[in-house]
């Protein structure tokens, strides 16, 4: 089985007065399974390699194969077809349509599916609401959501698909500690049932709930290991609630 | 992705903004139902003016004096007095692609009857004008042949007349004095209404023109006009050239020598008429054309808008997976339903509007569907035309700005 992802000598240059070197020599590889943090600080190139990851962008050098595929060549309408049929993203500020019902949220991906490959997309969308524990809340547009419920709908909508890869750029950054707790919950969980993901984060502590840290900065990869005593989410909040009912 | 998602797409950003969508479809609205108004309207008059023209008699060639050139001095049509009683009897007799023929005599004045004045055109006619005119009588007779030979003072009066010297009663029988000779009238003519000039066809009295031309004009020789109908349309153009040739023979006019009359035939007064309708329409048409791009600027102005406010959704869009060319037919389409639906209500409102000045302002308004349908057609290419460029800058944002726009 190939490599979700693998990564040889990605640069990426922004051409501006003189050259910003957002990335400068990126190598990585993440296999099926992994639950992967990138942790570094700002402005170190997390969210560059993310949208080149997400195929939202291209390197200026380097190869990228994303489950077996060289995507860094290819032009906007093969990676709009990629991101839809391999990737599901989910934002730090949601990114939900607005006086749009969860539900069709969630099935906007599938909206732009030239696969067929979901048939009947609303009830594919129900059940990724259902698995995400909002199976009650289908027809509530975001405003009537708590942000904890709309991160769970953007997260119902990453998996709609059957991606490949889910990737979360500061998943967790507009949530409470709580609510952060349940998120990560309910990634570790898809994780268990062998979702890939690769999630951006600036707290150490949301690392601890991942497999496995990438930590960059100025554009490189500076340290890459396992998460040793990898905590487990549900755990943590259920003694969070506890503590806080006290 | 499916046209049907992609129209409720469209449907539900636009239910979104409904205020925003209703004041821009207002320029369409307004635009459609000019247009339409304005074709209704046109058509009416159109049609109008054919209904007056065939009712000023069918098939009728109209022999008129001609024009006095001296010195390129115009001094009026009909200023020559080349038209005489012997050219009428020699078209009668020799003319055959023409039937009923009648020259008439002009004789305005006063004319007293029941102790009222009305000033008023008499006209001696032969009785074969009625025929001509395509016109019938009310009440009473027309004079008949021997009258006519008897030079008879007898009248046949237009219904404006007779309305306003006889209000309460019927005028057969009794008498009225035209410049102060006493005429028994004998008849009341049908109403016709304004002629194309806007003149009361109804003010007029009819009078053997035997009559006028020696008991009211002291013998006059020439009359001013000629009446004659052609027996078929197919054949009015040959009745024209066989009466030109036969009036050219009477007054010994020489090959090279212009006519001293002149002959209209109904069909060029239709064209006449026609023109100037025609010329006013396309006037109008023009200005309703300019509503509507104005219309259009206001639909792009309102998408240019959308494409920034929902600069987001577009990333969102873009990021599960839509191409740039959905992004564009999404956007394409809202504007298209945008201008589409203000066209319909257009359409609707210049239904009502029609109506309206139908019933209340007595005009002929006439929609055809052909005109709906153009109307229809435009407001869908005025969508595309101006939603092209604001669904091209949607489909060109970059996904990542797009994303992180505010
Ligand atoms: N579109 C861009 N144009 C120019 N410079 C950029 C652009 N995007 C990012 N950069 C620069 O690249 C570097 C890495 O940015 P980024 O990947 O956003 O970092 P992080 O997400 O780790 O904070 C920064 O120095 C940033 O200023
Ligand atoms: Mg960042």
């Amino acid at each position: 089985m190939p490599s979700v992802i693998q990564t040889a000598g990605l640069r990426k240059t922004y051409q501006l007065a003189e050259p910003v070197h957002a990335l400068r020599k990126v190598d990585i590889t993440i296999e099926q399974g992994e639950f992967v943090a990138i942790m570094g600080a700002s402005g170190s190139g997390k969210s560059t390699l993310m949208n080149i990851i997400g195929c939202l962008d291209r390197p200026t050098e380097g190869s990228y194969q994303l489950d077996g595929t060289e995507v860094s060549g290819l032009d906007r309408n093969q990676r709009a077809d990629i991101r839809n049929q391999k990737i599901g993203f989910v934002f730090q500020g949601f990114n939900l349509l607005a006086r749009t019902s969860a539900l069709a949220n969630v099935e906007l991906p599938l909206v732009y599916q030239r696969t067929r490959r979901f048939k009947n997309s609303a009830k594919r969308a129900a059940e990724c609401l259902e698995r995400v524990g909002l199976k009650d809340r289908m027809d509530h547009h975001p405003s009537q959501l708590s942000g904890g419920q709309q991160q769970r709908v953007a997260i119902a909508r990453a998996l709609v698909n059957q991606p490949a890869l889910i990737l979360a750029d500061e998943p967790t950054g507009n949530l409470d500690t709580k609510t952060s707790l349940d998120i990560m919950g309910l990634f570790q969980e898809l994780n268990a049932e062998g979702v890939t993901i690769l999630i951006v984060t600036h707290e150490p502590e949301i690392s601890h709930y991942t497999k496995r840290c990438i930590e960059m900065r100025d554009g490189l990869v500076v340290a890459d290991k396992q998460i040793e005593n990898r905590r487990d989410a549900r755990e943590d909040l259920a003694n969070f609630t506890s503590v806080t009912s006290l | 992705m499916k046209l049907l998602k992609l129209l409720d797409v469209a449907r539900q950003s636009l239910l979104k903004n409904k205020t925003r969508s209703a004041l821009t479809m207002f320029g369409i609205i307004i635009g459609v139902a000019a247009v339409i108004v304005m074709m209704a309207m046109g058509t009416g008059a159109q049609k109008n003016i054919e209904e007056r023209i065939s009712a000023m008699g069918t098939n009728l060639l109209m022999i008129r004096n001609g024009t006095n050139q001296r010195g390129g001095i115009s001094r009026g049509a009909g200023s020559m007095r080349s038209l005489t009683m012997e050219d009428a009897d020699a078209i009668r007799a020799e003319a055959d692609l023409v039937e009923a023929v009648s020259p008439t005599v002009s004789v305005s004045g006063q004319v007293i009857g029941a102790g009222q004045n009305w000033f008023t055109q008499t006209i001696g006619v032969h009785y074969d004008y009625l025929f001509n005119r395509s016109w019938d009588l009310f009440e009473g007779n027309m004079f008949s042949d021997s009258e006519l030979r008897a030079r008879s003072k007898v009248a046949v009066l237009g219904g404006t007349v007779a309305e306003n010297l006889f209000p309460d009663q019927s005028p057969i029988g009794l008498s009225i004095r035209i410049r102060n000779v006493p005429f028994k009238i004998i008849g009341v003519l049908d109403k016709k209404g304004q002629s194309n000039f806007g003149r009361d066809q109804d003010d007029v009295i009819l009078i053997p023109i035997t009559t006028a031309m020696f008991r009211l004009s002291g013998g006059r020789k020439w009359v001013n006009d000629i009446y004659a109908s052609a027996i078929s349309t197919d054949t009015a153009e040959a009745a024209e050239e066989q009466v030109t040739e036969i009036l050219r023979r009477k007054h010994k006019l020489v090959d090279g020598q212009d006519n001293d009359f002149n002959i209209r035939t109904q069909t060029e007064l239709t064209e006449m008429f026609t023109s100037t309708t025609q010329a006013l329409t396309q006037l109008l048409m023009w200005i309703a054309f300019v509503s509507l791009v104005v219309g259009g600027v206001g639909v792009m102005n309102i998408m240019l808008v959308s494409v920034t406010e929902r600069t987001r959704e577009i990333g969102v869009r873009v990021s599960v997976g839509a191409r740039g060319s959905d992004i564009m037919i999404q956007f394409l389409i809202e504007a298209v339903a945008l201008s589409l639906s203000g066209g319909m209500i257009g359409v609707l409102l210049s239904w009502g509007v029609a109506n309206f000045m139908q019933n209340s302002q007595g005009m002929t308004m006439i929609i055809e569907s052909w005109v709906v349908a153009a109307a229809l057609g435009v407001s869908v290419s005025i969508g595309l035309i101006f939603g092209l460029f604001p669904a091209y800058k949607a489909a060109q944002l970059d996904p990542i700005d797009a994303l992180r726009h505010e």
